[in-house]
């Protein structure tokens, strides 16, 4: 097969090294799937450029490396964690805080917070309610392709676990602040699991901060179901620093009436590559799709969409913007699925990239598959320069050059900002772009790591 | 308090601009009218500083200092302000912060201290008031959806919050239903003092209704081809700008 590189055997090795370690610490259910998986990602292997989905991500950088710290959670106390404190102004959230994905503490590893959603790790999880991981574990992210999907089924040893029972609304949204430190070079695999029920609602900030200069890898999963008419928001804040790559693959499953929504905001970071998956499986559903990144240096972004229509009279809507400054690459690959009873289907898809050198680089690639004709899609593609019309329009009211720049490229990225729903991240995010653009470090307070 | 002398100019190679001079004194409004592509819209690009436009020759003096060696920012601190023929939207950036960084790059260059956010919102109140611009319009982003007529009166707001010493609007009126235009001519005549000038460019005698002009220029082919009092604009209305094209090829005017 395709894969079988050295550096996809660089991680069958890892497998055979490790894989008796990880069994022993995760839930025999998670353990079933390891196997099949293993042997998927053998057939498939890390994906390369000939890989459709990744023609434009080189992810040899960061596979082809001896990492000297591997998945295993730490069940020390995490000192570091008990002193973190976001800063963001007035976000009223139920905090916590993971150390390279995982649960840093012994205790309490799994709670109920007060309106009766569980949260806590996945291998808890599996043995305090067997019945939702089995209903859910494993079925949605699925992949053909992918050889990274099958690597995290079969090594990630944890991550966290949500469970938002039916009718259950939670009023202040959850905030995870995933902290990446290690003493060495560091390959982490951790794996989500999100249920949201019938008529439930839930939403989740995901802040991803590196905290030591080491190099990291992350390859992260993600599983969310959300039930009838529930409704379900999840933001991500990704700030790495140059040496870190992270991916992250999130497949979110909707039945009838329901509506979700994804946000990834990029500030900074090695390589980044986003994949979700908008599965709507039932009549009705509403999936919105949103994504902002910046680059600059030798930063490279890549947001990849997978859209699929699979029942009558649902709604998608994607809108990725990035800004491209030095000699940073970026690439989105926006795919939308009509299948033949997907009737009354709107789709939307718009990607906007702006490249501030000439040395910056984006590939953009629409997909539209459309098997059914009562459909209305659409989609955009467009990589340009700022407008000069309207950066003179700015000079000519008395604004520097300079100044009119970062406004102009404010105002687009504030249109994907405006839709973060939650009013003091959305300020946050509008600063921490602005002092991005600024070139000040984007970083919030608490962060020692210096990211530029 | 502006002197052009002999201004020539060219977009992408193109001579647009074939020897202008004009002066305009402080207190004074000066109407430029003129055919379709005569001009008068390359004129104001050059007088705002837009680098599109190329000066190949003449000078264009500003309180004594040279105006063209300075960019389009400065030119609008040193109390220029040009309205646009067709105002641009400008998605993702509030008039609110647009206006407040203006306001406060005039103040800093006036050596003042920013407007405190209540300061600002207070005058911002005023301005719109003043002009009688919905103020629905000014949480907007800039121009983002807003109808013709709007961003219109958008642009007279924008110059009442600098407060420019020599306003040139361009082509103001176009487009404007009577309302409009006299909103947007009561605007400028609130703002109108003895020591701050108007160039007011416009296709249409209508306007001059509403705002009287104390010189009309009629810009014909990059040229100024005739100067006169308000009588002008009445003629031009009557007669239509063939009579003139008519004298100028047959080289009656000079």
């Amino acid at each position: 097969m395709n894969g079988k590189s050295e550096v996809t055997e660089r991680y069958l090795t890892l497998y055979k090294e490790n894989i008796d370690k990880i069994s022993a610490v995760s839930s025999p259910y998670i353990n079933s799937f390891r196997e099949a998986a293993f042997e998927k990602f053998r057939e498939l292997g890390i994906p390369t450029k000939k890989n459709e989905t990744y023609k434009y991500t080189n992810l040899n950088t960061f596979f082809d490396h001896d990492y000297k710290n591997y998945f295993m959670p730490v069940t020390s106390d995490f000192v570091k964690a008990e002193e973190f404190r976001c800063d963001v102004a007035d976000l009223d959230a139920h905090g916590i805080v993971l150390l390279n994905g995982f649960y840093p503490t012994i205790n309490e590893k799994l709670r109920q917070l007060p309106s009766g959603v569980w949260i806590g790790s996945l291998n808890e999880a599996a043995e305090k309610f067997p019945g939702q991981i089995k209903k859910h574990y494993g079925k949605y992210a699925k992949s053909e392709t992918d050889g990274l999907i099958h690597l995290n089924t079969s090594m990630a040893s944890d991550g966290v676990f949500v469970y938002v029972p039916e009718g259950v609304t939670l009023t202040k949204p959850v905030q995870i602040v995933n902290l990446v430190q290690s003493d060495d070079d560091m390959f982490n695999q951790h794996r989500n699991l999100i249920i949201v029920e019938k008529n439930a609602e839930f939403s989740i900030i995901i802040c991803d901060h590196t905290l030591s200069p080491r190099k990291f890898l992350t390859n992260a999963v993600t599983e969310v179901f959300v039930g009838e008419n529930a409704h379900f928001d999840i933001i991500r804040v990704q700030n790495e620093h140059n040496a870190a790559c992270k991916i992250t693959h999130t497949f979110i499953h909707q039945e009838k009436y329901s509506v979700a929504s994804s946000n990834n905001m990029t500030l900074h970071g090695g390589l980044i590559r986003n994949s979700m998956f908008h599965y709507l499986g039932g009549e009705g559903a509403e999936c919105y799709s949103y994504g902002l990144f910046l680059a600059d240096k030798w930063q490279h972004v890549d947001n990849f969409v997978n859209v699929d229509h699979a029942f009558p009279h649902c709604t998608s809507n994607q809108l990725f913007k990035g800004v491209l400054d030095d000699m940073s690459t970026g690439a989105f690959n926006g795919r939308i699925l009509v299948r033949p009873d997907a009737q009354g289907t709107l789709a939307y898809q718009k990607n906007n990239n702006i490249l501030l050198t000439d040395d910056a680089k984006m590939d953009t690639k629409p997909q539209l598959e459309i098997y059914a004709d009562d459909v209305k899609c659409s989609h955009g593609a467009t990589i340009g320069q700022l407008d000069n019309d309207a950066l003179f329009y700015l000079q000519s009211r008395g604004i520097n050059k300079h100044e009119a720049r970062l406004m102009l490229i404010f105002g687009f990225a504030h249109e994907v900002i405006q839709n973060i729903k939650i009013e003091p991240l959305r300020e946050r995010m509008d600063n921490l772009v602005k002092q991005r653009l600024k070139g000040e470090l984007s970083r919030c307070a608490s962060c020692m790591v210096k990211c530029g | 308090m502006l002197i052009i002398n002999n201004l020539k100019a060219a977009i992408a190679g193109k001579n647009i601009l074939k020897g202008i001079s004009l002066e305009v004194k402080p207190g004074e409004i000066h109407a430029i009218m003129g055919p379709n592509g005569s001009g008068k819209s390359t004129l104001a690009a050059v007088l705002a500083g837009r680098e599109l436009v190329e000066v190949t020759e003449g000078t264009v003096t500003y309180f004594g200092e040279n105006l063209l060696k300075m960019a389009a920012e400065d030119r609008a601190k040193e109390g220029i302000f040009l309205g646009f023929q067709y105002p641009i939207e400008i998605p993702g950036v509030s008039m609110v912060n647009f206006m407040k960084t203006a306001v406060n790059e005039h103040r800093e260059h006036k050596g003042l201290d920013p407007l405190s956010a209540s300061d600002f919102l207070k005058m911002m109140r005023e301005k719109k008031e003043l002009v009688e611009i919905d103020s629905k319009l000014a949480n907007r982003s800039v121009n983002e959806g807003f109808s013709g007529g709007e961003k219109k009166k958008n642009e007279i707001f924008q110059m009442a919050m600098l407060e420019p010493k020599l306003a040139i609007l361009d082509e103001t009126d176009s487009g404007l239903d009577i309302d409009a235009l006299r909103i947007v001519a009561n605007g400028v005549n609130k703002l109108k003092r003895p020591d701050n000038s108007f160039i007011v460019i416009t296709h249409y005698q209508r306007l001059l209704d509403y705002i009287v002009p104390d010189v009309v220029h009629v810009l014909y082919d990059g040229r100024i081809v005739k100067t006169a009092g308000k009588e002008l604009a009445l003629e031009l209305e009557e007669k239509g700008y063939d009579w003139i094209k008519n004298e100028v090829e047959n080289n009656i005017l000079t």
